[in-house]
């Protein structure tokens, strides 16, 4: 039996970074199919065929699987399921919309956001904001679950699997794509930067997050932010890291003016090394950092931004 | 039209979740709970759509262990109109999965025929975010998940959605079922009158075996351990002290 694996694709473009992390989590599962769905999907179709521990790439290139609409695709792997034993795909917003559709199709449970595989059936998964690790058994004969990224390393380049085309159609009627609102940067991506500096409620403003912003660009880093910062409209939503934003884990990440809520810390706690600045030296953010500076952010981050 | 609305009673948000010694899953017992915060968003929507006229009523529904009836009295009383409790579990520490759930739901859909559910994107608890898509799947229905803006109009809905990218706007279908993200509403407290009036708004109760829908859990849970603590870390005295470890630790 084999795995596939829904690619995640982005603006046309494979995501390569979150597939290539979890080709390495399903590796020890069996040979990986990649599905890429939409049509103009051929270059992230070949970008697939690429990455070590893929065996076969499928493409579907319908119309109707673009912007990955969860009802036709759904649809679309539930089709190919049959021989497959595992279904998998990154846990992206997309994915998880589409999985637990897949999952409930098929009569079989989901299990979202794996962040360890350790036999063919058995898997570990946060729970409550991450204060709790669960390891849980399968019995379902198909195992749908997506995998959170940050939890493993990227497979390498250098492949050249087959690629073969899926000629099915999309079936249309439920629902539509209108548009995306999505920011143009040149920073890198949140879940696969190396370096992420994010702002809290502490910032203060929309303007006033310049200061992040720039601490970011003289690091090459992407930039993050609190619930509270986005919800007081400093941050747009894509930028949220936490138990229901982004979750991320890079070499460094700098918490500025953020409190450190559990709720936050989800996302950020398996950060190799975290630094905090916060004026206010009981702040929880301090229980976690590795280097916590108790000062004001409008003097420190500057400051730090011309030293470094 | 009828919105039904899943609330579920989880721990609240503000409680340190423990772990319990033996392994065998978190300390439930004596712990606040409150109504899942993405369940709250989703009953003030329902709310705010039967305030524009689009709505006529909002049915709160839960599905888990007899005290899940204070969830759905919150909900009574920030303004719902009439809640369903389905009990299928005696020990506060049994969690119902979302595909149980998203069943027990499917068969509350084809008795009350609502014209849209609108859940919340995640429990708190399991994290799961799933019980609202696998409900779409078995109903056959349209579904928009993490909804930021929703515009119900007519014979379709039109929903901004907060995915990795930004923002994205679909169009779909009613009957829909639609997930509430943060960003949807700011939900309204219940004020003292309107919680005396809830005591006395129908609350029916049901058995998930009333419903012939089996619970039994598809995923064992082996253990439950807690996640790997980070070492202590240190203050440093000034931006200059943290610029040399940063350099030492070779990460800038
Ligand atoms: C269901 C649910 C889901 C949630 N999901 C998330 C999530 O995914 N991500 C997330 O982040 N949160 C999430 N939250 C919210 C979370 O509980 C906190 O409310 C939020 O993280 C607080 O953001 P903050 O730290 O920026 O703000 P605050 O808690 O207000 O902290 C601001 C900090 O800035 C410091 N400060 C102020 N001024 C300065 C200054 N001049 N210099 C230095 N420091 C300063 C203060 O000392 C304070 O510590 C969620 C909550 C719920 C209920
Ligand atoms: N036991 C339950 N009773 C009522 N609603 C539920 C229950 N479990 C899940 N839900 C709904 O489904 C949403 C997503 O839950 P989950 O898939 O468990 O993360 C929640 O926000 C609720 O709206």
């Amino acid at each position: 039996m084999a795995v596939l694996l829904l690619a995640e694709v982005a603006g046309g473009a494979l995501a390569t970074d979150a597939v290539a992390k979890t080709l390495t989590a399903v590796a020890p599962l069996g040979e990986v199919h990649v599905l890429v769905a939409g049509q103009g999907g051929d270059a992230a179709a070949a970008e697939a065929a690429t990455l070590q521990g893929v065996s076969k790439v499928l493409f579907a290139g319908d119309h109707g699987f673009c912007h990955m609409l969860a009802e036709p695709v759904a649809e679309l792997v539930v089709g190919m399921a049959g021989t497959y034993s595992h279904i998998v795909a990154p846990a992206t917003t997309d994915a998880k919309n589409i999985l637990p559709r897949v999952a409930a199709l098929l009569d079989v449970m989901v299990l979202t956001d794996v962040t360890a595989v350790v036999d063919a059936d058995t898997f570990e998964r946060p729970i409550y904001a991450g204060n709790a690790i669960q390891t849980v058994k399968s019995g379902d004969t198909v195992k749908v679950l997506s995998v959170r990224t940050s939890a493993f390393e990227a497979a390498g380049a250098g492949n050249a699997a087959p690629v073969e085309a899926v000629g099915t159609t999309a079936s249309t009627g439920l629902s539509e794509w209108v548009e995306d609102k999505v920011a143009e940067s040149d920073r890198p991506e949140l879940t696969s930067a190396k370096i992420v500096v994010s702002g809290g409620r502490g910032v203060g403003s929309e303007d006033d997050f310049a200061l992040i912003e720039k601490l970011a660009d003289k690091l090459g880093a992407a930039v993050g932010a609190s619930r509270a910062a986005v919800d007081s409209g400093f941050a747009p939503n894509d930028w949220q890291v936490g138990q229901t934003g982004k979750v991320v884990a890079p070499d460094l990440y700098i918490a500025v003016g953020i409190s450190g809520a559990i709720q936050h810390l989800a996302g950020m706690k398996d950060s190799k090394v975290i630094v905090a600045i916060n004026k206010d030296e009981e702040a929880p953010i301090f229980q976690v950092a590795d280097y916590g500076l108790v000062a004001d952010l409008f003097q420190a981050v500057p400051e730090l931004t011309d030293k470094l | 039209m009828k919105v039904l609305v899943p609330v579920k009673r989880v721990i609240d948000y503000n409680v340190k979740v423990r772990v319990k010694a033996d392994g065998s899953g978190v300390d439930l017992a004596n712990v606040k709970m409150s109504m899942n915060p993405f369940d709250e968003i989703a009953v003030e929507e329902a709310i705010r759509l039967k305030e524009a006229g689009k709505a006529d009523e909002v049915i709160a529904v839960s599905i888990g262990v007899k005290q899940a009836q204070e969830t759905l009295r919150t909900a009574l009383a920030m303004g719902a109109d009439r809640a369903i409790l389905i009990v299928a579990a005696d020990d506060v520490h049994q969690d119902i999965e979302p595909l149980a759930v998203a069943k027990i739901l499917a068969k509350v859909v084809a008795d009350e025929q609502p014209g849209l559910v609108l859940c919340g994107k995640q429990a708190i608890d399991n994290d799961m975010n799933a019980t609202g898509q696998m409900l779409a799947a078995l109903l056959g229905w349209s579904q928009a998940t993490f909804a930021n803006k929703v515009d119900v109009d007519g014979d379709h809905a039109v929903v901004t959605r907060e995915v990795d990218g930004g923002l994205q706007t679909v169009k779909v279908k009613m009957p829909a079922v639609i997930s509430a993200d943060l960003r949807l509403n700011e939900p309204r407290y219940a004020t003292l009158p309107n919680i005396m009036k809830a005591k006395k708004k129908p609350l029916v109760e049901q058995t998930a075996a009333d419903l012939g829908v089996d619970v039994a859990p598809r995923l064992t849970v082996v253990k439950t351990s807690e996640p790997a603590t980070r070492a202590a870390g240190i203050k440093v005295g000034s931006v200059d002290e943290l610029v040399a470890k940063l350099k030492e630790k070779g990460v800038v």
